[in-house]
């Protein structure tokens, strides 16, 4: 307090007293009051974490609505050429006709007179392709050796170093004029070593003879409708791309991702919503008639918070059942709905409880304002904020709950993907493919992250009395 | 005091009444005939099973008999395992659960009370945004991917060091159970974090703490003694609600790191429609939830002064 050192009114010339003159030209600016709901936005929109997940959250519904119109791919037709493969670009890939079976082929002008000791026999020279090797087939052939009584066969990923590194055995082959060999055996594409060598009919011979081969992509010609394409056998087609790599049974993981994503997000948004707007009107008439009924109204409300949520999930799910055919979508949202509507109504009869005696209230009512007006003109709006924030943080549970259930099998039924259930699936092969698992756990933590991050900013945003974010 | 705790009491075994009254009504209505689960069975063996089984009654007797039994603490016996009674089943496996879950509540509150005390800490600062960013992380994963990474991340600890540090799955010795205790207590350490933060954020600059820097108090006799003592309220509060998160997440850690806990019981139970189990499991752990919520009440009247119980 320093008022008594310095003058309180400095000494001013009368002049400055004149009035100011506003000039005609420049009219008042208009600003139009700023509205509760034009206040919010302004808050979410200047918190950069909240306006992101907003963004995020419009990009998973674009992803999710739109993405399989972009992205044909049949989440449900496995192929079986492509079990857990990882991300890949697609390709061209070799038509092969496979509907008549391969015989080994024989050379019928050879004597075969076996020798008895193994030691002596040479190994076969020119072994060649017969056909173009691709992954569903590889078929070789070699000459024939003097006195052999048979072939075995063998595959290995590298160049053999001995007789003992010839690899897998194929095949024994019984005849010393059967010279050919086809492999069909989980063929992926790169390079084979093929090892031939000729036995006595008892014993294989040390030496061998070694060929290694490029095997590339291929595609049984009878496959061609099911991936939408036309060809002939030795034709090249496009084979479709799998970006993010194909699940346990060859299944787009892109395109279940995003069907997924249908069920997933379907009942992470209707759910909350139903319930909400169920204990919206349950806890705004109990709350706003009072009394003895709302303490009734609210004991059903604490009989049915103190159920357990989970058992009790997985009891109503049973309890509805789910019939041929059907994707266990409904049963779900059933029983998440009965189960947590109280959360809402204890919030919302909480608020109207307050703003009932509020003065602008009384004073509607005492102007002869209807129950059903005030309720819906006056408590419920008054409501809607708290409602709001209930929402967005009752998505992530609802998404949690729906792969809970789905993975430990009680959720969504096979043929429907959710990410919940393609978690489940994924998991089993995480030691091998581990993108299977990553990319729908990616998904549902993306996606409850944005939820609860776009729900924190909203509360700020709707909290007038915090002032401005960031705290 | 004791007109309170009688209350709550009486109205704890009311809500326990509703649940086992919800459960026995809503098995009843699952489609099909718990019987036909296996094998077709001869009209006198199915007669002799209905009388076993007391579902030759009408559903009224039924519910009668089943409350009775239940007031007895029998929930009879289960329908895939031969002359096992429910109660064997839960005596035998709960204390597993329950072990694992106090194990991980302890994870969860002391985690949360330091990782929260930190944030309060460095308020705006490098720890706290790492921190609280790993608790968005925790909230944001679901159990059972953390349960399988965290199984994962075992598998390469002990490739590490050639060793069997930490036992990948099973139940046993304490080592079992540090690993699948923490994943379990993750997601309610990570909330108490943020519950911790926002509570000593409070209490940060109250007047009370002001007065005791002004007297000379110690930075950290000034946290322990009057900013951690204030905060940690709120957090019994919430303890109700971890205890109800524990024992359900507990299904999953269990069913991924292989403990026989009750709660892997009860998912197997669901999946073979083991009506008695299901129904036995429900209301034992419905009737524990109820015991802990009222207990925690009641604790926290003791903790804080200024609740008076009435």
């Amino acid at each position: 307090m320093n008022e008594a050192t310095t003058p309180m009114f400095p000494e001013l010339p009368s002049s400055a007293f004149a009035p100011l003159s506003l000039p005609e030209s420049e009219p008042l600016r208009q600003q139009p009051a700023a509205s509760y709901w034009s206040d919010v936005w302004r808050k979410l929109r200047t918190n950069r974490r909240a306006f992101c997940s907003l963004l995020i959250i419009l990009m998973l519904l674009v992803f999710t609505l739109i993405g399989p119109l972009l992205w044909p791919l049949d989440p449900a037709q496995p192929n079986l050429d492509l079990i857990s493969r990882g991300p890949t670009l697609g390709g061209q890939a070799q038509v092969v006709d496979l509907s008549r079976p391969w015989v080994v082929p024989q050379v019928t002008s050879w004597p075969v007179s076996p020798v008895s000791n193994a030691q002596t026999l040479a190994a076969p020279v020119a072994i060649a392709l017969v056909e173009p090797a691709t992954t569903q087939a590889v078929r070789i052939q070699w000459d024939p050796v003097v006195g052999a009584a048979g072939y075995v066969v063998y595959r290995n990923d590298h160049q053999p170093e001995s007789n003992q590194d010839l690899g897998l055995p194929l095949r024994t082959l019984f005849g010393g004029n059967q010279v050919g060999h086809e492999d069909r055996l989980r063929l992926r594409p790169g390079t084979y070593w093929y090892s031939v060598v000729a036995t006595n009919g008892v014993d294989e011979s040390p030496v061998y003879t070694t060929l290694a081969v490029d095997v590339h992509p291929g595609v049984r010609l009878r496959d061609l409708p099911q991936l939408g394409r036309a060809g002939q056998a030795g034709d090249f087609v496009e084979l479709p791309a799998h970006p993010l790599g194909t699940d346990y049974l060859g299944r787009d993981l892109l395109a279940r991702l995003m069907h997924g994503a249908r069920v997933s997000l379907f009942i992470g948004l209707t759910a909350p919503l139903l319930f909400v707007a169920l204990g919206a009107l349950y806890g705004g008439v109990s709350g706003y008639i009072g009394g003895r009924t709302d303490r009734v109204l609210m004991a059903v409300v604490d009989f049915v918070i103190a159920l357990p949520f989970l058992l009790f999930m997985i009891l109503f799910k049973i309890a509805f059942g789910i019939g041929p055919g059907e994707s266990g979508i409904l049963p779900l949202l059933v029983a998440l709905v009965l189960l947590s509507w109280p959360g809402a109504a204890r919030l919302v009869r909480g608020q109207v409880l307050q703003v009932r005696e509020a003065g602008y209230v009384q004073a509607a009512k005492l102007l002869g304002g209807s129950t059903l007006y005030l309720v819906f003109r006056h408590l419920l709006p008054s409501t809607f904020g708290v409602l709001l924030v209930a929402l967005t943080f009752a998505v992530p549970s609802a998404i949690f709950t729906e792969a809970f259930l789905s993975f430990i099998g009680m959720g969504v039924v096979p043929p429907t993907p959710s990410w919940g259930s393609m978690c489940n699936d994924g998991m089993k092969t995480m030691m091998s493919h581990p993108h299977e698992l990553i990319f729908p756990a990616a998904m549902i933590s993306v996606t409850v992250l944005a939820f609860n991050l776009f729900g924190d900013g909203l509360r700020d945003a709707l909290d007038t009395q915090l002032g401005e974010p960031g705290k | 005091m004791i007109r309170y705790l009688v209350r709550r009491v009486l109205g704890g075994l009311v809500t326990v009444w509703f649940i086992a009254t919800a459960t026995f009504f809503a098995m009843h209505a699952v489609p099909g005939d718990p019987l036909l689960n296996d094998k077709a069975v001869t009209p006198e063996i199915r007669a002799n099973l209905e009388a076993r089984y007391g579902l030759d009654q009408p559903i009224l007797t039924q519910y009668a008999i089943f409350l009775g039994h239940m007031a007895r603490g029998d929930f009879g016996i289960s329908f895939t395992q031969k002359n096992r009674s429910v109660n064997d089943i839960i005596r035998e496996h709960f204390p597993v659960s329950a072990a694992l879950g106090v194990l991980a509540l302890v994870f969860a509150a002391s985690g949360g009370i330091v990782w929260g005390a930190l944030t309060a800490q460095y308020r705006n600062r490098l720890p706290d945004a790492v921190i609280m960013f790993l608790v968005i992380l925790a909230i944001s994963v679901p159990s059972f991917v953390v349960a399988a990474l965290a199984q994962l991340g075992i598998l390469y600890v002990n490739r590490w060091f050639d060793a069997s540090v930490l036992p990948v799955a099973g139940w046993g010795q304490l080592r079992h159970a540090l690993v699948p205790a923490l994943v379990l207590g993750l997601g309610t350490m990570a909330f108490l974090t943020r519950l911790m933060r926002s509570s000593l954020l409070d209490v940060m600059d109250a007047d009370y703490i002001k007065t005791a820097r002004a007297k000379g108090v110690g930075p950290f006799r000034v946290f322990w003694r009057h900013q951690l003592r204030n905060a940690v309220l709120p957090v019994v509060t919430v303890l109700g609600p971890a205890v109800a998160g524990i024992t359900t997440g507990g299904f999953v850690v269990e069913l991924v790191f292989a403990i026989p806990g009750l709660g892997r019981y009860f998912v197997q139970a669901v999946q073979q429609l083991d009506y008695t189990v299901i129904m036995g499991t429900t209301v034992f752990y419905g009737a524990f939830l109820v015991a802990m919520v009222v207990l925690i009440d009641i604790l926290y009247g003791l903790v804080d002064p200024r609740i008076r119980l009435q």
